[in-house]
């Protein structure tokens, strides 16, 4: 058993000895938000005065604000009245259910290779980020800490590091940027703090696991990694949810800072519940990530494997400020059945001799859509900038689309920017080839889509890369007809 | 090992073969020639079980099964293997991946255990000399960037990897250079084991100096007019095809 499942075990185990159900309904703020509830969170938290302003700030911003009409998805409004904006792990309550579960959802656990005994135990634990950071804490903290490096969950950083937070939080997202970064900022409950010092290089992957368990709630979580010049990191991300027949919200936001010379490598594999086959429920992820590189040199890079949401909405960028910094984003954006997404990414040139890599690959299956929106803009300070863009999309069948929407806007006569986009179907002669060797039809989509994605995979950390290729076989059962 | 009786297919709404009857031994060579248009590939998608052919009448039994109720990749499991006339390029998939994935599934349906890495690379390693074919090839994604040679090499060195009892070469000598039908050819000889028995489709005669075959048939208009030995590929290279067309003609209009 790895040391990951032995902890999770053991604060499993725990869990049952001190019986956290009583503390369950103290821990549930009251459905719907105004400012009672923005200061409910912050008390909740202990927070000190000025977060508390902060957050009654982003709340009053929220209130003007009207949701985005632009992304090109469709789905029902959201009442933002109609959902309980905190919720403390519950847990006993969440393990019985467990053994109701579907006979589809035990065979996609077993598929992943996770037999459900062991999916049960990690499910009682992974229903709570906060756990799972405990894990990493214990595991790993000590062994940071030696380095000076800091990654905590962003609650105790408040209050161990508020000089850090105050400077760093909304530097990269300001409240004021959109309308789910404004609900983030005055209702986030909880998320991962890194701090990389001064030359230090991360020894290990950094990684947080995201699970959105009781109903009826959103799931607002606030990530900042700050790295110092010339450090290096490299972050993950996991995420699911149990499926629910109701739509529910996760409206994360996660700002990176990287000064001269240091790198942060972000890497995403987010499978939260898509919704059933016919579109109903599913988690609406509407999510701002951005990162700034604020020295020279430094380097920003997102892999993201996207297979799971309803519907989403999300756009990790750069601004390249610092100059010849560099920005990178490399993207399997996987849709099947009901499931919209509209992704990409913006890469801003400030700085002189900055250059950005975008690569991106949509796959659409099912009556989904799939869409690519990104923007490059070149400033007019930024002399001899770089970007190479390219876009695929694969379609399977034919009653999904692909979409792209590319945005260009140049101001620097010495930019140079590249664009290549290309759709293609998985053919039937390769289906018929693969036949023809004695793989069955769904295994062999899962090879070509593969293959098809090889480029994005090769990005991630080696772990994450299998995980991926197995959440891609799965989230594409079934797509062609 | 095939039987092939009375068989009538077409694509398109095109009736192509026209009551096919053929039958193969085990560890026989039949060599299948004929002009162009008279369904050599036709007969070859219809065994692998291409969707597009649809048999309208006739049966094929293979090892006492029927293989038209079997689904292509049962076909293959059980055995069937059809080297492509165009083999099709998979981009991203390494070739030694691809086949790994093949050979277990293979495996897994006659009950025997998937290899491993290190059990399927020996193995690889063996068979990649049948066709001279380097490391670097097994790397590089399926068929994606190779040359026609290439191509169909890699073809023969699938045939190795996934051992079948009938293989079917449609064309397998189209477009290679002297040197690269020597090696596809030495690499069939060297699968030939008394059991295992191949239908060649081939334009030409020269293949068949390489690949000698036990008998030769020619089809024309959907159905197998003439059959005889490595003899009858020889007259057909000296005289082409006119006069058999011209004794067929003449017994339909009769």
């Amino acid at each position: 058993m790895s040391d990951d499942l032995k902890i999770l075990e053991d604060v499993a185990n725990s869990e049952y000895k001190w019986g956290f159900v009583s503390n369950f309904e103290s821990d549930n703020a009251p459905k719907g938000l105004n400012e009672d509830i923005v200061r409910f969170i912050s008390a909740k938290k202990n927070e000190p005065e000025w977060l508390l302003e902060y957050r009654l700030k982003a709340f009053r911003h929220w209130q003007t604000m009207t949701e985005p009409a632009w992304p090109n998805v469709d789905y029902p409004k959201v009442d933002f009245q109609d959902i309980i904006y905190y919720s403390a792990p519950k847990s006993k309550v969440q393990l019985d259910s467990l053994d109701d579960l579907d006979p589809e959802i035990k065979a996609t656990f077993d598929k992943l290779g996770i037999s459900l005994e062991e999916q049960k135990r990690l499910a009682n634990v992974a229903v709570d980020a906060v756990i799972d950071s405990v894990s990493v804490k214990t595991t790993f903290r000590e062994a940071l800490l030696e380095k000076g490096i800091i990654f905590s969950s962003f609650s105790e950083a408040v209050h161990e590091h508020p000089e850090l937070i105050k400077k760093y939080l909304g530097s990269v997202v300001p409240y004021t940027d959109n309308f789910y970064a404004a609900l983030n900022a005055a209702v986030f409950s909880d998320g991962s703090f890194c701090y990389i010092p001064k030359g230090v290089r991360c020894p290990m992957e950094l990684s947080t696991y995201f699970r959105i368990n009781s109903a009826g709630t959103g799931q607002f979580e606030r990530t900042l990694i700050i790295a110092e010049e010339g450090a290096y990191v490299s972050y993950l991300e996991g995420c699911t949810a149990p499926m629910r027949d109701e739509n529910q919200l996760h409206a994360a936001v996660v700002e990176i800072v990287s000064h001269a010379e240091a790198q942060v490598k972000y890497s995403t594999v987010q499978n939260w519940y898509p919704g059933d086959k016919n579109g109903k429920g599913g988690i609406f992820n509407f999510v701002t990530k951005r990162g700034i590189c604020l020295g020279y040199k430094s380097k920003i890079s997102w892999t993201q494997v996207e297979t799971g949401s309803a519907i989403t909405w999300k756009y990790p960028s750069v601004i390249l400020k610092g100059d010849n910094s560099v920005g990178e984003f490399y993207s399997v954006a996987v849709t099947n059945n009901m499931q919209q997404a509209d992704t990409g990414t913006k890469m801003i040139h400030i700085g002189k001799n900055t250059s950005s890599t975008i690569i991106s690959k949509g796959i659409s299956g099912g009556r989904s859509h799939n869409s690519y929106r990104g923007l490059v803009k070149i400033n007019k300070s930024a002399d001899n900038a770089r970007n190479f863009s390219q876009c695929d999309s694969l379609l399977l069948g034919d009653q999904c689309g692909a979409h792209t929407f590319p945005y260009l806007e140049v101001s620097n006569k010495s930019a140079k920017v590249e664009h290549e986009a290309t759709t293609s179907k998985v053919g039937e002669d390769q289906i018929f080839y693969c036949n023809q060797r004695g793989i069955s039809t769904e295994d062999a989509v899962g090879l070509i889509v593969n293959g098809y994605c090889k480029e994005v995979f090769n990005k991630l950390p080696m772990e994450f890369a299998v995980e991926a290729q197995k959440l891609l076989a799965i989230s594409l059962e079934g797509s062609v007809g | 090992m095939l039987t092939i009786k009375d068989l009538k297919a077409s694509v398109e709404e095109k009736q192509i073969l026209n009551g096919l009857n053929f039958e193969v031994k085990p560890g026989e060579v039949h060599a299948i020639m004929g002009p162009n248009g008279s369904g050599k590939s036709t007969l070859a998608s219809v065994l692998a079980g291409r969707e597009e052919y649809e048999v309208t009448e006739g049966e094929v039994m293979f090892n006492g099964e029927d293989l038209l109720e079997m689904s292509p990749e049962d076909r293959a499991r059980a055995g069937v293997f059809l080297a492509f006339q165009y083999p099709v390029e998979i981009p991203g998939v390494s070739n030694a991946n691809f086949l790994k994935t093949a050979v277990n599934e293979v495996r897994k349906s006659k009950g025997l255990e998937a290899l491993d890495s290190k059990q399927f690379l020996k193995i690889m390693q063996e068979k990649m000399k049948l066709v001279e074919m380097d490391k670097a090839m097994t790397q590089r994604s399926v068929n994606e960037g190779f040359s026609g040679g290439e191509k169909k090499r890699n073809e023969i060195f699938q045939m190795a990897m996934l051992e079948p009892s009938l293989a079917i070469l449609d064309e397998t000598d189209s477009g290679l250079d002297i040197d690269a039908l020597r090696i596809v050819a030495n690499g069939v000889n060297a699968l030939r084991d008394g059991q295992r028995s191949f239908i060649v489709i081939t334009h030409y005669q020269r293949l068949l100096d390489y690949i000698v075959p036990d008998f030769v048939h020619v089809l024309y208009k959907g159905r197998i007019v003439k059959s005889g030995t490595k003899d009858l590929a020889l007259e057909l290279e000296e005289k082409g095809y006119d006069w058999i067309k011209e004794e067929v003609d003449a017994t339909l209009n009769a």
